[in-house]
């Protein structure tokens, strides 16, 4: 099988086009300098070798025109470089709304996958062809990196805060994800497949039984009571702490006056530093849960709320903007 | 002094500072930059022969997929242990402490260093630091990656991470004295009539380097010191479990590892910049550009350090700015080739090994330089960041162009420091094989980091096996490189043939004293009035519209 020298893989991903493009330009660039110099090089060097022992070169000290030319023409090109990289990191680092949403958290050494209806996987991720995939990227204990080579993007999953990253994939098929940021003993291990589907048949393995996995919602709705969650936000707006009820991905209203959006990185602050921003009208009293939940449990928390998101929002005592209202 | 009337009749000088004294605590309580500089030479060559052996192991190990030779924790102990013993302990001394100790002095006209016991206590620093290490890697190693990215080395590794971070810690003060001395050094013992612009350009760039060392070391110095805080004591300064932030940890590691990069190529380009006029025998074209591209990458070399961590989820204008940053620390670097290019043009131009070494270096460093501007653009960083693309990008620039110039430099003032001439025709074979053996061992790794093999792996998927194949074989012909020159330096020290002051012949100063130099460096105290790097009004030296033949460097035995 490992037969042929490809110098790129497959191009699976939107962006996979768009960087090598940029590199094809790169290597273009490079290899006109370094054949253009070692031409140059080589060419003196045979042209002005010592005929005798005696004999010494012709003192020339510089030219400011030609110091000025290659200064002025690497900056432009390097400038062209910087900003044609810039258009395509931009895009990157900036997911679509409408992307679907797909949970990754990174333990020593595995993945864990959580798809948008709860599903379950373990190193392995499927997604549907022409959809936005956002990846919602979390670590259980050191820094990883999500990079699947095909779609020619990684991102770092740092402990202690969400990173995100997207691509749409465009070639159905089977592609290689690693871990690439080195992380210990089975470093090299910590990879899978991603599988890229029809959405016709995404749609039905994603509905397809969930053999013995426990559905998040249910583990998240447990956890919501364990951890006395619901001692204060009741979903009737009258406890101590806001109902949660249509919260997620909605605005919020902060007692400082300015409003925030509820999104996955803001859930997950609530829980662990929940003082960081108070909800307009509440009090500073929640306890942080900083080290006393897994990634896995703020997950299946966050997932529970988000399944909060079609229930009744009480007039008084939510913390969300009701929809219309400024 | 040499007179040119008999060709190759150099004898020894009859006092040299190799022969002023004799006995073990001459040479280990010696204030002598010339002996501290052998005593250093010492320690790198242990320390690059180690890091060496790591290499090899490594590269046998990876000849299949599944890995030939050893575990998963011990190959993640091999490549740290080469990283920690090559970078902190050969790469970053080697030029500046074996060679500039040598020549700062003799090059600007002085008897020694500004402060010579503390050169000698940077050398015990060193060893000290050294030891730490060693005694890491003997009790249990290290497998944290030499970047020891937090909380991976600061709470979930098993190994010896607290002494060898220590002993990083002690290792640099050794480079802060040693940039002490030399920016002291270079300021206020400089020759009469040794003006900055008549500086040899290695002064500069080791002026350049020595600004570095004391403005970057102190922060990778506390930057370990918290990881060990937080290891041994769990305080929580980059463990998110205790409130710490482990991008941190990425910042202040980069502020000091990346003008740590340019500790390594500086010096050697300032050994590029004296070779290639030597043995063009004209001035380099464009001295000023060259020393103000020194300086300049030691400025902007400080605030390019974020673009290591553009996928660490730092702000997009955050990696805009270090992106552009990037791109502008470039254009000094490129400049430096273009003038050496052009010092070439209507030259009288020598194969002799120094040259080589020093074209060698242009084609590398290029390579190296070109493939940083890939990692430097933001939308390809998405793609090869963290694979082997970027192992190969900067082995090119620290192996292609750090140790291309640090044996390029041994070569060309071997017989200054030790008064005798290598065999030529076996260094310039062992030049041509290190270029061979270097291309074939790195290039292929280029392909691998595109095809998007990550770096740290000890095993991979069996498409990658090809070109790993090809850069173990490469590696054996590298190592054949390595392994010539230490055989035949150590057989010239004895049986070399007398060098004579001048052999090349070059311009600077520290060819007008004898070889070895005598222990006070100079009989008198010289006088510059000349130009660098100026053949045509140098009648001294016996040649162009001289008629006294000078003999020739070497009889090609």
């Amino acid at each position: 099988m490992p037969s042929q020298l490809p110098i790129y893989p497959d191009q699976a991903s939107n962006f996979a086009p768009q960087v090598d493009t940029l590199m094809t330009f790169m290597i273009l660039v490079s290899a006109f300098f370094t054949v253009a110099i070692t031409a140059a090089v080589i060419f003196f060097f045979f042209k002005y070798r010592r005929k005798s022992e005696n004999e010494i070169g012709v003192p020339i000290h510089g030219d400011m025109r030609l110091e000025l030319t290659w200064i002025v023409i690497p900056l432009i090109l390097s400038m062209v470089m910087f900003g044609w990289g810039a258009v395509v990191y931009v895009d990157f680092r900036h997911p679509p709304q409408d992307a679907l949403d797909i949970y990754v958290v990174g333990k020593q050494w595995m993945w864990k996958i959580q798809q948008p209806n709860g599903r379950r996987e373990i190193n392995e991720l499927h997604v549907p062809v022409g959809r936005d995939i956002k990846l919602i990227l979390a670590s259980e204990d050191v820094i990883h990196d999500f990079y699947v080579p095909a779609f020619r993007v990684k991102m770092d999953v740092v402990p202690g805060r969400y990173n995100t990253m997207w691509f749409r994939p465009t070639e159905p098929g089977r592609y290689h994800f690693f871990c690439s940021q080195y992380c210990g003993t089975n470093h090299a291990q910590m990879g899978g497949w991603v599988t890229v589907m029809e959405p016709a048949d995404y749609a039905a393995w994603l509905s397809s039984s969930m053999e013995t996995e426990t559905d998040p919602i249910l583990a998240g709705e447990k956890l919501f009571s364990e951890k006395s969650c619901s001692m204060c936000h009741l979903a009737d707006g009258t406890g101590r702490g806001p109902s949660l009820n249509g919260i997620y991905n909605g605005s919020v209203r902060l007692a400082d006056g300015s409003t925030v959006r509820a999104d996955d990185a803001y859930i997950r602050e609530s829980m662990l530093l929940p003082n960081a921003k108070i909800v307009a009208g509440f009090l500073p009293i929640m306890p942080s849960y900083q080290g006393q939940l897994t990634e896995d449990e703020i997950l299946s928390l966050t997932t529970y709320i988000r399944s909060l998101q079609s229930q009744p929002v009480p007039a008084k005592g939510a913390g969300v903007i009701p929809a219309g209202k400024k | 002094m040499a007179t040119t009337t008999t060709a190759p009749a150099y004898t020894m000088p009859r006092d040299h500072y190799l022969n002023s004294s004799y006995g073990i605590r001459s040479w280990l309580l010696t204030t002598d930059h010339k002996r501290i500089a052998w005593l250093y030479l010492a320690g790198v060559t242990f320390f690059f022969t180690l890091g060496g052996i790591f290499a090899a192991m490594i590269r046998i190990h990876l000849l299949v997929p599944n890995g030939l030779l050893v575990s998963p924790e011990t190959y993640n102990k091999l490549f740290t242990m080469h990283g920690v013993a090559m970078i902190f302990f050969f790469l970053i001394p080697s030029i500046p402490a074996v060679l500039g100790n040598f020549l700062i002095p003799l090059m600007i006209g002085a008897k020694d260093v500004a402060f010579p016991k503390l050169n000698l206590l940077s050398w015990y620093v060193y060893i000290t630091g050294g030891c730490f290490v060693l005694y890491a890697f003997a009790t249990g190693g290290l497998d944290t990656g030499w970047t020891f990215y937090t909380p991976l080395s600061s709470v979930y590794s098993n190994s010896a991470v607290a002494p060898a971070v220590i002993g990083i810690f002690i290792n640099g003060f050794s480079s802060i004295l040693t940039g002490i001395n030399f920016a002291v050094t270079i300021h206020t013992m400089r020759a009469p009539g040794m003006t900055w612009f008549r500086l040899p350009l290695f002064i500069w760039a080791h002026y350049a380097t020595s600004i570095i060392f004391i403005l970057g070391t102190p922060v990778i110095a506390i930057t370990l010191l918290l990881v060990a805080l937080e290891r041994v004591f769990h305080l929580g300064f980059f463990n998110p479990a205790l409130g710490g932030d482990p991008i941190l940890f990425q910042h202040l590691f980069w502020f000091y590892s990346h003008p740590a990069v340019y500790i390594m190529i500086l010096p050697a380009m300032g050994v590029i910049s004296e070779i290639i006029p030597t043995f063009a025998r004209k001035p380099i074209f464009g001295y000023t550009f060259i020393a103000a591209s020194s300086i300049s990458i030691a400025v902007i070399g400080f605030f390019v350090w974020a673009h290591h961590m553009f996928l660490t989820g730092e702000s997009t204008y955050a990696a805009l700015a270090f992106s552009l940053l990037s791109y502008l620390v470039a254009i000094p670097s490129a400049v430096k080739v273009f003038n050496w290019t052009a010092t070439l043009y209507k030259g009288s131009i020598s194969y002799d090994t120094p040259m080589l070494y020093a074209l060698g270096f242009i084609g590398l460093f290029l390579i190296g330089g070109l493939t940083g501007l890939f990692l430097a653009c933001l939308g390809l960083d998405i793609n090869i960041h963290d694979t082997y693309f970027v192992i190969a990008h900067f082995h090119y620039i620290m192996v292609g162009g750090a140790i291309m110039g640090y044996l390029g430099g041994l070569h060309f003032w071997w017989p200054k420091i030790t008064g005798k001439l290598y065999p030529e025709f076996l260094a310039r074979v062992a030049a041509i094989t290190l270029f061979v053996g270097f291309n074939l061992t790195f290039g292929p790794q280029f392909l691998l980091g595109l095809m998007g093999m990550p770096r740290r792996y000890h095993n991979y998927p069996p498409e990658f096996q090809v070109l790993n194949v090809l850069s173990t074989a490469g590696a054996s012909i590298l190592a054949i490189g390595y392994l010539l020159p230490m055989v035949y330096f150590t057989w010239s020290v004895r049986y070399g043939k007398v060098a004579g002051p001048n052999p090349w012949p070059a311009t600077g100063l520290e060819w007008s004293t004898d070889s070895p130099p005598p222990a006070e460096n100079f009989d008198v105290t010289p006088v510059v009035d000349w130009e660098p790097y100026d053949y045509k009004n140098r009648a001294d030296l016996g040649l162009g519209t001289s008629v006294a033949p000078l003999a020739p460097a070497h009889g090609d035995d």
